[in-house]
């Protein structure tokens, strides 16, 4: 999957075909492979490059050396934002896989209102982060939201306006938008589950706790690592959600890194830093994936790949 | 949101056109036992996914008066359409066309370049190029749009396509591309040689077999790409608000924001910029519930 080798720059020109007529079909994978090629690996290729150069938003770039790389890691904002992101990982990470485990296993059964459930609950997936955004920002509103018209003290808070409670609402928000997606996936794994596990254990005697951590919780292993890296490598690149919802702020309580790489390029005009942390969100991402993959024991490539 | 995170490899089963057959009833007992918990947990999972939404809707027939003074969680006492007026009248229809235009524009082309590109490696098996061609894709699927967005600034740029709707269109239908492949070639691999053979044996040349065989034996696969990659991009953000600046050209995202800051507090009225920029997709998701959800997951949960 993500291994890095180099682009395939360095195709032989004439085709070998060892089995069939390969060389008759090969073209027709060339308009896609060029479109990505343009618009996909040249711009990876060239944030690279870009983060050893300076230049504005106007797009005179100067190579500079190493100036923008040094500029990017002394800045204290990157420290902030990284462990910013990571907060935002961790904690969602940590809420959305019990309740999505619970819910997919759940939903696997035959259950008579499962289909009327189903058909509410995977809403969430269709909307777009800004649409999703606008909405809460208006529910919890702390003049003329929901905890003030129901005149309920509790929910009647700054919510956006604080740091811890705007990293919470962040992580809910996400959580209410991916759950259902994860859900999904671990409701299809339960599927797959034999039978006859169940109705062995049973013989021996186990109760449904103990079946649910003793078969259902282990054979769901390679599901919950792939889960876990769209989890954990999606979480990398939130931008939308938290542009609208708080921008970064309170301060700096939620500037992640995607965040941060457009502010510093986009809004700072200092194009060479940004891209100096777009390079950082690649390696970040890539090893995230690498290391999960590792943990998950297996080598089905296809699997891991997270985005 | 969805097209970030969830570029996943699909393998053969990507298409499912039925939940699958259900488990054995002993299974099924069984698992409704154990999961007593969980199901008193759907439950409120759903009341918390239904709560915003319900209240975005009840919100946008609610006068700006009314709703200051009456239970933000109570329906409206007269109905008014007033708000929806309102947005319309803010070049709504210009943002939901451009929508339209680069949705339709990047999915058709991406679509159709993918499947070629699928069926080639299928087809090609063998040849080194196009295993080299599949394992970019391969590796594309790594690639976050986020990472590379300042080159694809700067590309636009030096095309002089700054501002424009194609310049949302170019790098969309190219990040479409490699999960496109990856699932449509798993697909084709379905389909038993012996008809390819047949085909040949007909006479018919590859790019006859392509569109005459490949294509109509893989529809509900390229129904499900599509689903999945129209939905990523109409609720795409960031290549529109940096790849434009002109309001002509923003699309509904965008507009969104837009809407959001131009109403400030009138909730009724942002509820109902909301609820109007949604309901082309929850209208697309009664339509093809199922292709949806197989095409999200595409493949995963083996």
């Amino acid at each position: 999957m993500t291994t890095l080798a180099p682009p395939a720059v360095r195709v032989p020109e004439t085709s070998r075909t060892t089995g069939g007529r390969g060389g008759s079909v090969t073209w027709m994978a060339l308009p896609a492979f060029l479109m990505f090629f343009a618009f996909g690996i040249i711009p990876l290729v060239g944030v690279l490059f870009l983060s050893f150069t300076t230049f504005d938003i106007i797009g005179t770039v100067v190579p500079s050396g190493l100036t923008s790389w040094k500029a990017a890691l002394t800045d204290p904002g990157l420290m902030n934002s990284l462990w910013v992101t990571f907060l935002i990982m961790a904690l969602s990470w940590l809420f959305q896989t019990p309740v999505s485990i619970l819910l997919g296993v759940f939903l696997a059964a035959r259950f008579r209102y499962r289909g009327f459930l189903a058909v509410f609950f995977f809403i969430p997936l269709m909307i777009s982060a800004a649409a999703i955004s606008i909405t809460f920002k208006a529910l919890l509103d702390p003049s003329f939201g929901l905890g003030n018209g129901l005149h309920i003290d509790a929910l009647n808070q700054d919510w956006l306006g604080k740091s811890n409670l705007a990293i919470g609402v962040l992580i809910f928000i996400v959580s209410w938008q991916w759950i259902p997606f994860h859900t999904l996936i671990y409701q299809g794994a339960v599927r797959q589950i034999p039978t006859s596990m169940y109705e062995a254990s049973q013989i021996d005697g186990a109760g449904r706790l103990r079946q649910f951590f003793s078969i259902t919780l282990p054979q769901l292993k390679y599901t919950i690592i792939t889960s876990s890296t769209l989890m954990v490598v999606g979480s990398l690149t939130f931008f939308d959600l938290i542009y609208v919802l708080t921008g970064g702020g309170p301060g700096d309580a939620t500037n992640a890194l995607a965040l941060q790489m457009y502010r510093l390029g986009f809004q700072s005009n200092l194009m060479g830093p940004a891209s100096a942390i777009a390079v950082i969100l690649v390696l970040v991402g890539l090893s995230l994936s690498l290391l999960l993959r590792r943990l998950g024991g297996r080598a089905d490539e296809s699997q891991l790949e997270g985005a | 949101m969805v097209a970030t995170t969830s570029h996943q490899a699909p393998g053969s089963h990507a298409v499912r056109r039925q939940p699958s057959p259900r488990p054995k009833p002993s299974l099924g007992r069984r698992l409704k036992q154990l999961n007593w918990i969980g199901g008193g947990f759907s439950w409120i999972w759903l009341l918390v996914v239904m709560l915003p939404l319900y209240w975005i809707v009840i919100t946008s027939f609610k006068t700006q008066d009314s709703y200051f003074i009456s239970n933000p969680l109570a329906p409206p006492t007269s109905l008014t359409f007033e708000n929806y007026k309102t947005v319309l009248e803010q070049h709504f229809v210009q943002y939901f066309l451009n929508s339209v235009i680069v949705t339709v524009g990047a999915i058709v082309p991406a679509v159709t370049i993918s499947f070629m590109a699928a069926f080639a490696i299928v087809r090609g098996a063998g040849s080194r190029v196009l295993k080299t061609i599949n394992g970019v894709f391969l590796m594309g699927l790594a690639i976050p749009l986020q990472a590379v967005i300042i080159p694809v600034y700067l590309m636009v740029i030096k095309l002089q396509l700054y501002d424009t709707l194609l310049a949302i269109i170019l790098p969309s239908i190219a990040f479409a591309i490699p999960l496109s492949v990856l699932v449509l070639s798993n697909f084709i691999r379905d389909v038993p040689k012996e008809l390819f053979e047949s085909m040949r044996m007909d006479g018919a040349t590859e790019w006859g077999t392509m569109w005459r065989l490949a294509f109509p034996l893989t529809r509900p696969a390229l129904v499900t790409v599509t689903i999945y990659n129209a939905l990523g991009i109409w609720n795409g953000f960031l290549l529109p608000l940096i790849l434009t600046q002109n309001p002509d050209r923003r699309t509904m995202p965008l507009a969104l924001v837009n809407f959001q800051g131009q109403f400030g507090v009138n909730f009724p009225a942002i509820a109902a910029s909301v609820t109007l920029t949604t309901i082309p997709l929850v209208l697309l998701y009664a339509i093809g519930r199922r292709q949806l959800l197989s095409g999200l997951t595409a493949g995963f949960g083996k």
